[in-house]
C-alpha cells in the first residue's frame, strides 16, 4: 500500500493516536520479540513491532490496520531510537500502510506469472464490485492493492486478503469470494480448483504413497541415485 | 555423467512437498529427519563442510556459488564479541518462485535441523531465518515448528545432546523484493531500509551487526541432512558434472497443471514439462509443443528462451547458460502462442521498476525509463531506431549498480530484444501504418 513515501501528518490523526499504548498481550510479545536479538542491538525489532502496531491499530479500527504518526514516534521509543529511523522503515516496506484502508485489504498479484494465468480477469471481478486500485470502497469493506508477485506462481492467479491467500482464480471464484466477504462469511482460503497445494490438479505426478499416509522412503535407500524400479512408486 | 531422468520417490528429499502429512515434529521424524543428529555432528565441523563441497551443491537462492566452499570462508575461531551467524534467506521474491514456501510450510524440519547442522559446522553461535512478509500463515507454520525443535532439545542450549548451543530466530519482514540480496537482507534484519551493502567487505568478513555471517537459501539448508545422511556420493551421482543433485522446479503459466516439483538437476526441458506440467497449454497432447512461443526458465530476472532452443536443454546451471539464459531459482515461466511477449517482459520491467531501492543511480533511473520505453514498445508507439536505444540502456545499467536488481531489470530485455526484435518491428510499423490510414482519411 504504501512505497510511495507519502504519510498522513494531520492534527485530527495525532490526536486521535496521540496515547497510544500496547494492549497487554502486545507489550508481552514485544518484548519477546526484542529478546530475539543481541543486546543493544534493539532496532532490529523494528519491522515486527510495526507490524504487530499495524495490527492493533486495525483491531482498534476494525480495518486491516495503518501506522499514524504518534504510533510510529511510539515505536521510537520503544526501541530507544529516533522517530525517522522508524519513519524511514515504515516508508520502505510495502506491507505497512501509511494512511487507512479497509476492513479487507484486497492484494493482487499482476506480476508476470499471475498475469499469464489470468490476473486481468482477478482485477476485472474486483472492478466489478466497486473496487478501485489505491482506494477504499465507500463502505470501508475493501481496498484494492495490485501487488508484486507474492510468492505463489504455481498457484497463479492468486491474491492476497488479509492474512490469507486465495489461490487458482478464476473472474467468478475471485467474485464469490469477495462477495462472501462482504456477506461477512469466512471463504476458504488456498487453491480454489480442487487440487492439492502445489501438487499438479488432477492428484501428484511424484510421491503418490503420501496422499494414503505418512511414508518413509528410508527402506529403499540405495547408495546410487537411479530411475524407479517397476512398482517401487 | 550423473543420472540426469526423472528421480525415483526413494530420492527425493523434500517427501512432504504438497502437505498431504503433517509438517510437525513427529510426522517429520517418521519421514526421517532428527534422525541420530547427533551422529551427523560427529562427522565433525569441517568434514561437513568437506562433504558438502564433495556433494557438489551450489546455492539454491539462484546464483549457484558453490555452498562448502562459501562456508568455508567463514572465521574457524570466531574472535569474542564477533560471534558466527548463519542467516537463511527465505524472502522469496524472484517472480516464478515459489518452492521455499513448501518447504517452510510442509518440510520445516528439514529447514531447521539442516539450520543446526550448518550453524554447528560454521562455528555459528545462532541463525536467523529472514522470511518475507508475505509468508504469514507460513510464518506460523515455520514457528510452530522451531518451538517444537525447542521443546525437544533439538535447538537450544546443548542441542540435540551435543553440547552445542544454538539459538535459532525467524525474523519476518514486510515487503520489499531487494531484501533477497544478502547485504540488503542483512541491513533489513538490522532493522534499517533493504539497501544493498558495497562489498568489499563481503558478509563472511563483516555481515550481521558488524560479525561474520553467511547467508544460504532455504533449499540449499534444507538438503543438507539428507546429503550428510545418505552420502555426498549419492548428491553428486544426480545430474551433469559440476550441476549435481536434486531441485524444486516451479513450473508456472501456459502448462496444463502448473506445479512445484523434485526432479534431477538437468532434466530436460520436454521431460519436465510432460511430466509434471502435462504439456503446453492448447497442445494436442502432453508432447506436442507445438504451441509453445518461449520459457523464462529461472525467474523474471533471466533471459527468456525461444522454445525451439529450450525443448531439450538440460535444466541446469550451465545448460541454461549455454543458451545465454539461467536457472535462478528453477522458477520456470512458460508462454505459449497467446501471450503478448512484449506485455509479459515490461511487467517484469514494471516490477524491477517497483523493487528498485533507490539507490543507484542507473537503476533507480534506468528501470523506470526502461519500463516506460516497454510500455511503448507493446503497442509501437516508438521507432525502430528506440530499439537499439533501449538495448543500449540496458547496456549501462547493466554491470553499474552495487547489487544485481540493475541487471536483473536490464536482462529480460536484452533477452526480447535478442529473441524477439522482428516482433518488436512489426508493432512499430503496424501502428506507423495505422496512422498514415488515419492521417489520410
Amino acid at each position: 500500500m504504501s512505497g510511495g513515501g507519502s504519510f498522513i501528518d494531520s492534527a485530527e490523526q495525532r490526536a486521535r493516536w496521540e496515547g497510544f499504548q500496547w494492549t497487554a498481550e502486545n507489550a508481552r510479545h514485544s518484548k519477546e520479540i526484542i529478546a530475539r536479538y543481541p543486546e543493544g542491538r534493539q532496532v532490529s525489532a523494528v519491522i515486527p513491532l510495526l507490524d504487530i502496531a499495524q495490527r492493533q491499530v486495525g483491531a482498534d479500527t476494525n480495518t486491516q490496520g495503518w501506522l499514524p504518526i504518534p504510533v510510529m514516534e511510539f515505536i521510537a521509543r520503544e526501541l530507544d531510537t529516533s522517530y525517522i529511523r522508524v519513519l524511514e522503515v515504515a516508508t520502505f516496506y510495502t506491507m505497512f500502510n501509511l494512511e487507512p484502508v479497509g476492513r479487507f485489504h484486497v492484494q493482487v498479484c499482476g506480476t508476470t506469472p499471475c498475469m499469464l494465468s489470468g490476473s486481468d480477469d482477478v482485477l476485472e471481478a474486483c472492478y466489478k464490485r466497486g473496487l478501485k486500485k489505491g482506494h477504499t470502497t465507500k463502505d470501508g469493506l475493501f481496498t484494492l492493492t495490485e501487488v508484486e508477485c507474492l510468492g505463489a506462481c504455481a498457484n497463479a492467479p492468486m491474491v492476497q486478503v488479509n492474512d490469507d491467500n486465495y489461490e487458482d482464480l478464476t473472474e467468478e471464484s475471485m467474485g464469490a469470494i469477495l462477495d462472501a466477504l462482504a456477506a461477512g462469511k469466512s471463504p476458504k482460503p488456498g487453491p480454489q480448483i480442487d487440487r492439492q497445494t502445489s501438487c499438479p490438479e488432477g492428484g501428484p505426478t511424484t510421491l503418490k504413497k503420501m496422499a494414503e499416509r505418512n511414508y518413509d522412503y528410508r527402506s529403499q535407500w540405495t547408495p546410487t541415485a537411479g530411475p524407479a524400479r517397476e512398482g517401487a512408486q | 555423467m550423473g543420472y540426469t531422468g526423472p528421480l525415483a520417490d526413494k530420492d527425493r528429499i523434500f517427501t512432504n512437498v504438497y502437505g498431504f502429512q503433517s509438517p510437525y515434529l513427529a510426522a517429520a521424524k517418521q519421514r526421517g529427519d532428527w534422525d541420530d543428529t547427533k551422529a551427523l555432528f560427529a562427522i565433525g565441523q569441517d568434514a561437513i563442510i568437506d562433504q558438502v563441497k564433495a556433494s557438489g551443491l551450489r546455492g539454491r537462492g539462484g546464483a549457484g556459488f558453490p555452498t562448502g566452499m562459501k562456508w568455508s570462508f567463514m572465521p574457524k575461531a570466531p574472535k569474542p564479541g564477533k560471534p558466527n551467524f548463519l542467516v537463511i534467506n527465505a524472502d522469496e521474491s524472484e517472480p516464478g518462485s515459489c518452492k521455499d514456501r513448501e518447504i517452510i510450510r510442509h518440510d520445516p524440519h528439514k529447514l531447521i535441523e539442516g539450520a543446526l547442522i550448518a550453524s554447528f559446522a560454521m562455528r555459528a553461535r545462532a541463525a536467523y531465518i529472514y522470511i518475507r512478509g508475505e509468508f504469514i500463515r507460513e510464518t506460523e507454520v515455520l514457528r510452530k515448528a522451531v518451538a517444537e525443535a525447542y521443546e525437544a532439545g533439538l535447538i537450544g542450549k546443548n542441542a540435540c545432546g551435543t553440547g552445542y548451543d544454538f539459538d535459532l530466530f525467524v525474523h519476518r519482514g514486510a515487503g520489499a523484493y531487494i531484501c533477497g540480496e544478502e547485504t540488503a537482507m542483512l541491513e533489513s534484519l538490522e532493522g534499517k531500509q533493504g539497501k544493498p551493502r558495497l562489498k568489499p567487505p563481503f558478509p563472511a568478513g563483516a555481515g550481521l551487526y558488524g560479525c561474520p555471517t553467511t547467508v544460504n537459501n532455504v533449499e540449499s539448508i534444507a538438503v543438507v541432512p539428507t546429503i550428510l545422511r545418505r552420502s555426498p556420493e549419492w548428491f553428486a551421482g544426480i545430474g551433469n558434472p559440476k550441476n549435481e543433485g536434486t531441485k524444486l522446479f516451479q513450473l508456472s503459466g501456459h502448462v496444463n497443471t502448473p506445479c512445484v516439483v523434485e526432479e534431477s538437476m538437468g532434466i530436460s526441458f520436454r521431460e519436465l514439462i510432460i511430466r509434471h506440467g502435462h504439456g503446453i497449454r492448447g497442445g494436442k497432447n502432453a508432447d506436442d509443443f507445438s504451441n509453445l512461443l518461449a520459457v523464462i526458465p529461472g525467474g523474471s530476472s533471466v533471459p527468456l528462451v525461444p522454445a525451439e532452443q529450450i525443448l531439450d536443454a538440460p535444466m541446469d546451471f550451465d545448460g541454461l547458460k549455454a543458451l545465454g539464459s539461467g536457472l535462478g531459482t528453477a522458477a520456470v515461466i512458460v508462454m505459449d502462442k497467446s501471450t503478448d511477449i512484449v506485455r509479459a517482459i515490461s511487467r517484469i520491467s514494471y516490477f524491477y521498476k517497483h523493487e528498485s531501492c533507490g539507490q543507484c543511480t542507473p537503476c533507480r533511473e534506468g528501470a523506470g525509463w526502461m519500463w516506460r520505453m516497454m510500455e511503448k514498445m507493446r503497442d509501437g508507439d516508438a521507432e525502430v531506431a528506440d530499439i537499439d536505444k533501449l538495448l543500449d540502456v540496458t547496456k549501462q545499467v547493466e554491470g553499474h549498480t552495487i547489487c544485481a536488481l540493475g541487471d536483473a531489470a536490464a536482462w529480460p530485455i536484452q533477452g526480447l530484444i535478442r529473441h524477439f526484435r522482428p516482433e518488436l518491428e512489426r508493432r512499430i510499423a503496424e501502428r506507423a501504418g495505422r496512422q498514415l490510414l488515419e492521417a489520410a482519411e
